[in-house]
């Protein structure tokens, strides 16, 4: 059989989601065995255009950004946003919700004028996206699962209960319940990652994104009898979702 | 050779983190202009933390960069504990130190192995190496796995770290996890460490020197990741508090990462300036390897970085397995009832107001600075971090402008080999400094 071929893309990112696929391990191998890579900057120095699933990481920032992704989605048969800046805009968003004068001069002073810069956006923004990898960054074994999918021509499964279900699952103390409380937003975020946060003790940041249909005034009531402003839950709620609704 | 027009112009260097070009323009014979341009999208970290509480700025800045996340999330708590005047307890510290010697260890495997290699067999990555040196290939997988063994258990998860925060941890490790961690590390630096090294001495450094500031922390004791006063080999020592005295930033138009500059001239951050700073520190078995690759303090030649870090990767493993006996020798204890963790939006939070706090320690790529001011709500009002890419971006100029006139007579294709395997050396994380490279030749 003819392995497909298969193009990584990076664009405003740590590149932790490309990393992560580099950190696979023994799967890693397996990996190469399945897929022709044809690009993959970050790994390496070959540099072919005839890829047929494109993974796409980041979020689209300037608008050199925009060109270039259409011309990625105008190769590609398949889309894939891997991890929360290409799905939600990411962390690179929360400045969306700064006056874009004063983001730009605090970083680069009187020179800010001299660099391309709009505001951060997911990539579906931008162009039509096939499947999403959530996360920050991916979780390297629901990577491999929904890769595995997406080659055999499925739609990879990704859960749409809440991470309380995970952490259920693991028997965890809800952290809303610990002697020292921590705000969490487990109740509103989309499961898949095993509760991974909240097992280590600290509070899930909803960075796979919100479940649909999310009960967000109960969340907002439950922060509010922590103690928390609605400045507080609002910062809160944007380090990932502040950009849930704006889609293409 | 004299009279001829270069233009060398690299787009988007190859295995790298990030996104940088390199420009290269000669006139009849004579080098016009070198320039490693950083055409990574502006990030605009420091002005995304202005109006966060400070909790919140551990796992924003971690994000600057998946590789040296640990080193982010460090130098972010460091400056805040700075700040609140905050000593973390010996076991807290011992943690944070073998985190930064997991994420050094998986760092360096990942650029000597799948990034720098590949240009010493004259393979475009590590994708054909797997098949023609697997053993080198499953070498560095097993490396990489382990250091995130290592900071899986301890922290939640590698890059972006989770359960490190101000004034320790908000899990707890066993002494099991701890035995269990210390035999596997046992196990590669036995198994595998005179393999790798049959590989990586037979690779042939470029022969090309250039003497430069190394820049580094250093502290009694230990060879310095997590803490020390910042040491110029020309300069001499500073407080972490006094970093500017060393590195000033400056925005430069062809590059999203400011370019740091110390007040005189360019100098280098990283494993060479680690190496040839603090090379009487390294474990007893790091020193045998450096010998074997012919290392030897101080080595002026920027392409044995490559070398100096694997130096450095068996260096982690021997201090690694150290930090683990001291830990076990005085047992493991759960320190959250008696010294809660700070962390998330509903503990109480010390407060913090009108201070302002630093942050210094040394991720891979070289040294690493944080610093936070906090206003009268105790919110973070400012914040500069300044990463080892943009420090070492001056100093790579340099190394270009003295190799370029010495090889104009080779091949084009070999003038940008070289070029690209020098910025590769660096390993620059042009994710981090915004992300950077690409060769320009100009022609």
């Amino acid at each position: 059989m003819k392995k497909p071929k298969v193009g990584f893309f990076e664009f405003t990112c740590c590149e932790g989601c490309q990393l992560t696929v580099l950190s696979l391990g023994d799967k890693l191998l397996d990996l190469f065995e399945s897929v022709d890579i044809v690009n993959f900057r970050e790994a390496s120095s070959y540099k072919g255009q005839d890829y047929e699933i494109a993974f796409i990481e980041g979020s689209i920032s300037t608008s050199k950004d925009i060109e270039r992704i259409k011309e990625i989605r105008a190769r590609a048969k398949i889309c894939v946003a891997l991890g929360a800046c290409a799905h939600l805009g990411g962390v690179n968003a929360i400045r969306n919700f700064q006056r874009q004068s004063d983001v730009r001069w605090r970083t680069y002073g009187d020179k800010a004028w001299l660099f391309d810069s709009i505001l951060a956006q997911p990539i579906d923004a931008v162009i039509k996206v096939d499947h999403v990898i959530p996360e920050c960054p991916i979780d390297k074994k629901e990577f491999l699962r929904a890769t595995a999918s997406i080659l055999l021509g499925k739609k990879p499964f990704i859960p749409d209960y809440p991470v309380c279900v995970d952490c259920k699952m693991k028997a965890n103390v809800c952290l809303f319940h610990k002697p020292n409380p921590i705000a969490c937003m487990g109740p509103v975020t989309r499961a898949g990652c095993g509760a991974v946060c909240p097992s280590v003790g600290n509070a899930c940041e909803g960075c796979r994104g919100l479940i649909p249909d999310p009960n967000l005034s109960a969340w907002e009531e439950v922060l509010k009898e922590h103690g928390l402003s609605i400045e507080d839950i609002l910062k809160f709620y944007h380090m990932y979702n502040g950009l849930m609704g704006v889609r293409r | 050779m004299s009279g001829k027009d270069i233009r060398v112009d690299v787009h988007h260097i190859a295995r790298v983190e990030g996104h940088g070009n390199i420009v290269v323009d000669v006139k009849r014979g004579e080098l016009k202009e070198v320039k490693l341009e950083i055409v990574e999208s502006p990030r605009f970290f420091e002005a995304m933390l202005v109006g966060r509480r400070y909790p919140e700025a551990v796992h924003i800045t971690s994000r600057i960069c998946g590789i040296c996340s640990v080193s982010h999330a460090n130098a972010s708590i460091k400056a805040i504990e700075d700040a609140l005047g905050i000593k973390p307890t010996w076991q807290t510290e011992v943690l944070r130190k073998i985190l930064m010697a997991a994420e050094i260890m998986d760092s360096h495997a990942l650029h000597c192995f799948f990034l720098a290699a590949p240009d010493f067999v004259g393979a475009p990555s590590v994708i054909p190496l797997a098949s023609t040196s697997p053993e080198v290939v499953k070498t560095a997988i097993r490396w990489k796995k382990l250091a995130h063994d290592i900071c899986d258990t301890i922290v939640g998860r590698h890059t972006q770290p989770i359960s490190m925060v101000v004034d320790g941890f908000t899990n707890r490790v066993t002494e099991d996890q701890m035995r269990e961690l210390r035999s596997k590390i046992k196990e590669v630096l036995e198994n595998d460490v005179p393999k790798t090294l049959e590989f990586f001495s037979k690779l042939k450094i470029p022969a090309f020197e250039r003497k430069t500031d190394n820049v580094c922390l250093t502290q009694p004791g230990e060879y310095a990741f997590y803490d020390g006063a910042i040491k110029s080999s020309k300069t001499g020592e500073y407080k972490h508090r006094d970093y500017k005295l060393k590195i000033a930033e400056q925005v430069v138009s062809h590059s999203t990462a400011k370019q740091a500059f110390g007040p005189v001239k360019p100098y280098m951050v990283g494993a060479l300036s680690r190496f040839n700073n603090n090379f009487d520190q390294l474990m007893p078995k790091a020193k045998e390897v450096a010998e074997k690759l012919g290392l030897e303090a101080p080595s002026h030649n920027p392409y044995q970085i490559t070398n100096a870090q694997i130096v450095e990767t068996v260096h982690c493993m021997e201090f690694m397995m150290k930090l683990f006996d001291e830990l076990l020798s005085r047992g493991i204890k759960d320190e959250r009832e008696e010294r809660p963790p700070i962390a998330g939006w509903t503990t109480k939070l010390p407060p913090i107001n009108k201070s302002w706090g630093v942050g210094v320690v040394e991720a891979p790529r070289g040294l690493l600075v944080h610093e936070y001011k906090f206003n009268n709500d105790g919110m973070i009002e400012s914040a500069n971090c300044i990463i080892p890419t943009a420090q070492n971006l001056a100093n790579i100029e340099a190394d270009m402008r003295k190799l370029v006139p010495g090889i104009l007579d080779r091949p084009k294709e070999e003038i940008t080999l070289l070029l690209e395997m020098l910025v590769r050396a660096y390993d620059p994380c042009i994710s981090c400094s915004t992300h950077m490279l690409k060769v320009d030749f100009i022609e």
